[in-house]
């Protein structure tokens, strides 16, 4: 009743729940989601006349099955984790951003025009980092306009990040084919300086596959990202604000400032993802390479459950659905894969919620 | 359109065998631990408006929405114009002629009045057609016959608060309601916007409509309504006539005298701190905050509250207490006065400022203010102190640990797991682990609003004691609440707000509460000063 029955020995604890409900609660709705998923495909499968279990085997041998695959897998998860960690990160703080394309074509570009201005001799080191700060920075401005507008006139993030796409993609072009292009081709020369040890580079065995250190970047970010949403204050005001944010005004946050740090640093860690293509692989900057990286961000970001690794995990599924509909390409159209990706996505927005409900209940009753 | 043997409202004639409208008996309706209805009991005639008055939580719109089917009671027994309908859906309650009218209006801004109203059960022309017209007509010989006039072509987006209203009493007459149920129908209303509508429901009522008015503005209870049901605590205290009682012996019954608030016992005001400051406290001087539609909600209200003093502010819930609260905490624009703390003027800082300036506050609104509630407890107790629990921008877990572990002991929150999501407490320890935050941390002013509202006894007695405990140790506390025997209780000086303003301020040893209702329900007009 009051605070003198507390001496009946009930002491503060800080008791998490029991580590295999958590375990339960991280694995099984996504397992089941993908369970779902693939049962789809199999039923795509027997549609083209081929036998599920060849091709399954078929697509794992070609991404986690051999070097070269695997390379590709790492290389295009490496991007993905980028515009998923961006994404994730606005959605913390209740913004939707869109934007993931046009801001990591803009951090590519920086990149590539630093790439381009530094001198060869520049370190290693120093020509990395100033190349991967212009991409951060880029991506942080196309990210900032929306910011901007949302905090001072409340224009809906959803839709500028949108529109920002096609004007910063079409400006992009523009500047690539008018002026700074190699003849005959959509892509600025090569950089001199800044770029970024290969994996083939390190281990032979890697030959060919465009696998390259930025994929540690990556990791770096997400690591970066999961501290600054939970041990910092600006990650407990970021949370609060995408939770209550009334609660969060109450408590003394600036809501407005709170949006414009969310989709400002969302577009820096979409603009730094250019690094991967230009840095690590092509070195240099091509028109429309970002294609679909940034939107599929979104679903990376909700399959791995807005959680920063949770988004590595999921970058590195759809990395594979992906390469691995090339592998299995002269079995079953590549389509066939987005197809798949789709169905993930899907089931992952339906069944992921509906059996944590079910998983809660049946607790509730086993408790009860 | 309406189909049964039971569609109408149909009433036995004769002195004898008059059938209740409405006849509600023992009802029981939990939420969780929470009992909503604890066998409640309401017998509406037809042809009569009929008040359910009580207080927030009393259990008013439960007890309705088990009527409309929107809810099934967990026992107890339901009959409309005598014929048994415990546990029915909502479908057989329209098809019944219950209509509810909410209190938040459930109409589609981009289509007309008329487009609205027969929404669900559109008339066609060659069977796919809308046909517009005859729609349009339809709903103008409603409107005539009611005296609800409302253009049926205009678009809902272009009507004004009292307008949509009556397009919803319409809806629900459309739809051949002959029992209404209005809940807090004047809450967004104006005064002249109030009288049309009265005239609309007696006109229904002459017609020989049932209508149930819930409310807690007595005034309105009085003026309308011929019976009266009184709740309290998901009870039904009491059924009069209201032609048979007053508004103070209703507050009465709403309130329940012979409750005694732990608190109770009022403590006489301790003697002010040696050598306070003349400026010390919190002092407003003129406040005037805008509502929503241009009404000046607080109009000018000013007053001042010294360290060690508990300034209570009564008052029927609606009258401005609420937007007052929210200026002098930051959230919510001042449109012109002044704010002080300890003689320092806040009155254009933000919240974060306001706190650095000494300034407490305990939301009315725990669940959408007061905590994050997927945050956990250990979190929720430094929401607007966090940056003393950070050093160079990150967070000091031993330190946050610490505080919940002392909060949690202290304030006897349960179950006692810091790391519990908020949403996993009780309202009470919800509220304790508020309370815990706002009192935990060093302040001079507390702005307390409504600080034990849907808390259990024990909390409210633990709520009230940390007042006093504030009191004495200097705190300046303004405190709003609802409950007349609360505000009475703990304050050394009450105020009476009434429509924005301060109707009356006097020391609580003069003050009674049928001093003060008469004051809460405008039929005294005081001179505040």
């Amino acid at each position: 009743m009051s605070a003198s029955s507390l001496a009946e020995g009930t002491k503060p604890t800080f008791a998490a729940a029991p580590w295999r409900e958590r375990a339960e609660e991280a694995l099984i709705p996504p397992l089941v989601a993908l369970l779902v998923a693939l049962i789809c495909g199999d039923l795509l499968i027997l549609s083209y006349g081929q036998s599920p279990a060849a091709v399954y085997r078929m697509l794992l041998e070609g991404t986690w099955g051999n070097a070269y695959g695997f390379g590709q897998v790492l290389y295009k998860a490496t991007t993905l984790a980028f515009t998923g960690l961006a994404v994730s990160f606005g959605l913390r703080a209740g913004l939707f951003n869109i934007g993931g394309e046009s801001q990591l074509a803009a951090g590519g570009f920086a990149a590539a025009l630093t790439g381009l201005v530094l001198p060869a001799a520049t370190p290693l080191i120093f020509a990395l980092l100033i190349c991967m700060i212009a991409a951060g920075l880029a991506g942080g401005v196309v990210g900032a306009v929306p910011a901007y507008l949302k905090t001072r006139f409340g224009a809906h993030e959803v839709i500028v990040t949108i529109m920002l796409n096609f004007i910063v993609l079409a400006l992009l072009n523009w500047f690539i084919a008018g002026h700074l292009h190699v003849p005959e081709t959509l892509h600025t020369p090569e950089i001199h300086a800044g770029v970024l040890p290969r994996l083939a580079d390190i281990d032979s065995r890697f030959h060919g596959s465009a696998a390259n250190l930025a994929l540690i970047v990556a990791v770096l970010v997400a690591v970066a990202v999961w501290f600054y949403l939970f041990r910092t204050r600006g990650g407990y005001d970021l949370r609060a604000v995408g939770l209550q944010p009334q609660a969060a005004e109450y408590g003394g946050i600036s809501v407005g400032r709170v949006w414009m740090r969310a989709l400002t640093f969302s577009g820096v860690i979409a603009g730094m993802g250019g690094i991967n293509y230009v840095l690590g692989y092509k070195h240099y900057y091509e028109d429309g390479f970002a294609s679909g990286a940034g939107f599929l961000g979104i679903a990376v970001a909700l399959v791995g459950r807005n959680h920063p690794f949770g988004v590595i995990i999921a970058a590195f599924f759809f990395a594979t659905l992906s390469q691995g509909g090339l592998a299995i390409h002269a079995f079953v159209p590549k389509q066939m894969m987005d197809v798949l990706q789709g169905v993930v996505i899907i089931a992952v927005a339906t069944a992921v919620p509906e059996v944590r409900r079910i998983l809660r209940s049946a607790r509730k009753r086993s408790d009860a | 359109m309406i189909s049964g043997p039971a569609s109408t409202g149909e009433v036995a004639r004769g002195p004898t065998a008059r059938v209740p409208a409405i006849r509600m008996e023992r009802i029981e309706k939990s939420f969780g631990a929470i009992r909503a209805n604890r066998g409640a009991s309401v017998e509406v005639m037809p042809g009569e408006i009929h008040a359910l008055v009580g207080e927030n939580g009393a259990g008013k719109s439960t007890l309705m929405r088990i009527l409309g089917g929107l809810m099934k009671p967990d026992s107890g027994h339901v009959e409309v114009n005598g014929r048994d309908v415990t546990g029915w859906s909502t479908n057989d309650a329209i098809a019944a002629g219950i209509g509810i009218v909410h209190q938040h209006f459930m109409l589609v801004p981009t289509l007309s009045v008329a487009e609205n109203l027969v929404l669900g059960c559109e008339p066609k022309t060659r069977g796919i057609v809308l046909d517009y017209k005859h729609a349009a007509d339809d709903v103008r010989k409603l409107s005539t016959e009611t005296g609800l006039v409302i253009d049926p072509e205009r678009l809902i987006s272009d009507l004004s608060v009292g307008e949509a209203q009556r397009v919803e009493i319409l809806k629900v007459l459309f739809r051949g309601a002959r029992i209404l149920v209005l809940d807090e129908p004047t809450a967004v209303l104006s005064p002249p916007e109030v009288r049309e509508l009265w005239t609309v429901l007696r006109r229904l009522r002459d017609k020989g409509d049932t209508i149930v008015l819930i409310t807690h503005r007595l005034d309105e209870v009085v003026e309308i309504s011929n019976t009266i049901t009184v709740m309290r605590a998901g009870e039904t205290v009491a059924r009069v006539k209201t032609s048979e009682t007053t508004p103070a012996e209703i507050a009465r019954l709403m309130v329940g005298r012979e409750v005694s608030l732990s608190a109770g016992k009022r403590v006489q005001p301790s003697g002010r701190p040696a050598g306070a400051q003349p400026n010390q406290g919190l002092e407003a001087r003129n406040i005037i905050v805008m509502g929503s539609r241009g009404i000046r909600v607080v109009d000018g209200v000013s007053f001042n509250v010294r360290p060690g003093e508990i300034l209570g502010i009564a008052g029927v819930e609606g009258n401005g207490q609420t937007e007052l609260i929210e200026a002098l905490a930051g959230l919510r624009p001042v449109f012109a006065g002044e704010i002080l703390i300890d003689g320092t003027d806040i009155t254009r800082r933000s919240v974060a400022r306001r706190h650095d300036a000494g300034l407490s506050h305990i939301p009315e609104d725990r669940h959408r203010r007061g905590l994050i509630l997927e945050y956990t407890i250990a979190n929720n107790l430094i929401l607007g102190v966090q940056k003393y629990f950070s050093r160079n921008g990150v967070i000091d877990r031993d330190r946050v640990k610490e505080n919940a572990i002392r909060a949690i002991t202290s304030f006897d929150i349960r179950p006692p797991n810091a790391l519990l999501p908020g949403r996993a407490l009780s309202g009470g320890n919800q509220q304790k682990v508020v309370v815990a935050r706002e009192m935990g941390r060093g302040f001079s002013v507390l702005l307390a609003s409504q600080p034990t509202r849907g808390v259990d006894v024990g909390a409210i007695e633990f709520i009230h004691q940390q007042l006093l405990n504030a009191r004495t140790q200097g705190k300046a506390i303004l405190l709003v609440s609802a409950e007349l025997n609360e505000a009475l209780a703990l304050s050394d000086r009450v105020a009476v707000m009434y429509r924005g303003k301060f109707a009356v301020v006097m020391p609580s040893a003069e003050a009674s509460e049928e001093v003060l209702g008469e004051y809460m329900i405008g039929t005294k007009k005081g001179t505040a000063a």
